[in-house]
């Protein structure tokens, strides 16, 4: 495929399990690929799913070597980078013809601004159809040349994206009988004010 | 309506005189054929469904009739997870059903929210939109919880009063029988309870 950028995204985790992070541009020229193609035939698409990544600052130290008055020392630099936040839609691809799998790929929006696109692989693969309705619906990315994008858990008047970092629910905590850790904080709000102070509750009853 | 004496309505019985009221006779065949809408929600269900099954035997207490259709129902069985999609069609439902009509929550859903409290689309309780007669506890509670309900409910009913000023609530002309559903709004059901069904007590907890 000319001109197609695919990066191997690495894992740390023990899984250690890659993925291949690809081109919007050429996506469903890649997907094709990696279904027709007779060694990969990656015929089934089990999950799709999407993540959402917030603006982050990565560290990275580095061990330097330096030369500090006259003599070698070792020196551990910090470096942050800072990442802006993207959408991500992540898709599990198996082989049924040769039991293998799964390859993951990625896609990732350019930053995290409502209506992004990202290219529907629903041409690709029929299933991603529901899942990639599901995106949209929890996350908020547009899936271009989709048969049905409509939303699929929530309702259609429904405005927010639930599952974004950044949701906040509507607060309807007003009975809470026993609330504890984040439903206290919320709860909370509902409480009636304190009574104010007059100075008359520290008057005790004489002896 | 004069009150017969206890002691010689046995001994009339004794003897194979029956001796009964209108309302005694009216409240004994009402809560012996209490027809549940046949519907579920989650897995509260299949807790239903065993209990209308031969091992439980809802039929014993005059409950097997589940009737698919709203119009001939006595009681509404609220048997699982109401999502916020789905409210306003069981609030539908309930204004469908004829009076006299009764519901039970059945399980920490129906009662709460129960383990989705803290989730965006999960009402939580179904007693914010219509009032409910007996609430049963667990997750899901079992076929035996669900008829001690059921007696309940026919204890209910079997105490309702006809005639006088404290006769039953459906009797009364100015109650009313059918409940506002809730609209879908940008954010959260509207309105996100029903104030005259819906008052919870007043929490008096302080920072």
């Amino acid at each position: 495929m000319p001109g197609a950028k695919i990066e191997i995204v690495q894992n740390g985790s023990p899984s250690e399990q890659r993925s291949l992070l690809i081109d919007n541009d050429r996506a469903v020229a890649i997907a094709r690929f990696l279904r027709v193609d007779p060694a990969l035939c990656l015929d089934f698409c089990s999950n799709v799913t999407g993540v959402d990544w917030l603006d982050r600052v990565v560290k990275k130290t580095t061990k330097l070597k330096k030369l500090v008055d006259g003599q070698e020392k070792e020196i551990v630099e910090t470096t942050e980078e800072k990442i802006p936040g993207y959408l991500e839609a992540v898709y599990h691809l198996y082989s049924m013809t040769h039991k293998h799998g799964p390859v993951i790929i990625r896609m990732r929006t350019s930053d995290r601004a409502e209506g992004n696109r990202l290219p529907s692989l629903t041409s690709i693969w029929r299933s991603a159809e529901f899942q990639e309705r599901e995106i949209f619906d929890l996350y908020g990315i547009r899936f271009e040349a989709h048969p049905d994008l409509r939303r699929i858990l929530m309702w259609d008047e429904f405005e927010n994206y639930p599952m974004r970092k950044d949701y906040w629910e509507p607060d309807d905590y007003e009975w809470e009988p026993t609330p504890h850790d984040a439903v206290l904080e919320k709860a909370k709000q509902h409480y009636p004010p304190r009574p104010k102070m007059d100075g008359a509750e520290k008057i005790t009853a004489q002896p | 309506m004069t009150q017969i004496d206890e002691q010689l309505r046995t001994e009339l019985q004794r003897q194979g005189v029956w001796v009964t009221s209108m309302q005694e006779l009216y409240n004994w065949g009402r809560k012996n054929s209490i027809w549940p809408l046949q519907f579920g929600l989650a897995c509260c269900a299949i807790e239903m469904i065993a209990t209308a099954a031969s091992r439980y035997d809802i039929a014993r207490f005059g409950g097997e009739v589940f009737r698919p259709s709203p119009r001939q129902a006595d009681l509404m069985i609220v048997a699982g997870t109401v999502t916020k999609k789905m409210a306003p069609q069981i609030v539908r439902l309930y204004n469908q059903m004829g009076d006299p009509k009764y519901v039970i929550a059945m399980g920490a859903c129906a009662i709460s929210g129960g383990p989705f409290k803290q989730g965006y689309n999960v009402l939580k309780g179904i007693d914010r939109y219509i009032p409910v007669d007996v609430y049963i506890p667990g997750c899901p509670p079992r076929p035996e919880a669900l008829l001690h309900a059921f007696m309940e409910l026919q204890r209910k009913i079997d105490e309702q009063k006809l005639t006088g000023a404290n006769k039953a609530e459906f009797l009364k002309p100015n109650q009313p029988s059918e409940f506002p559903v809730p609209r879908f709004g940008k954010h959260d059901l509207e309105p996100s309870a029903n104030r005259d069904v819906f008052q919870p007590p007043v929490l008096e907890r302080q920072s």
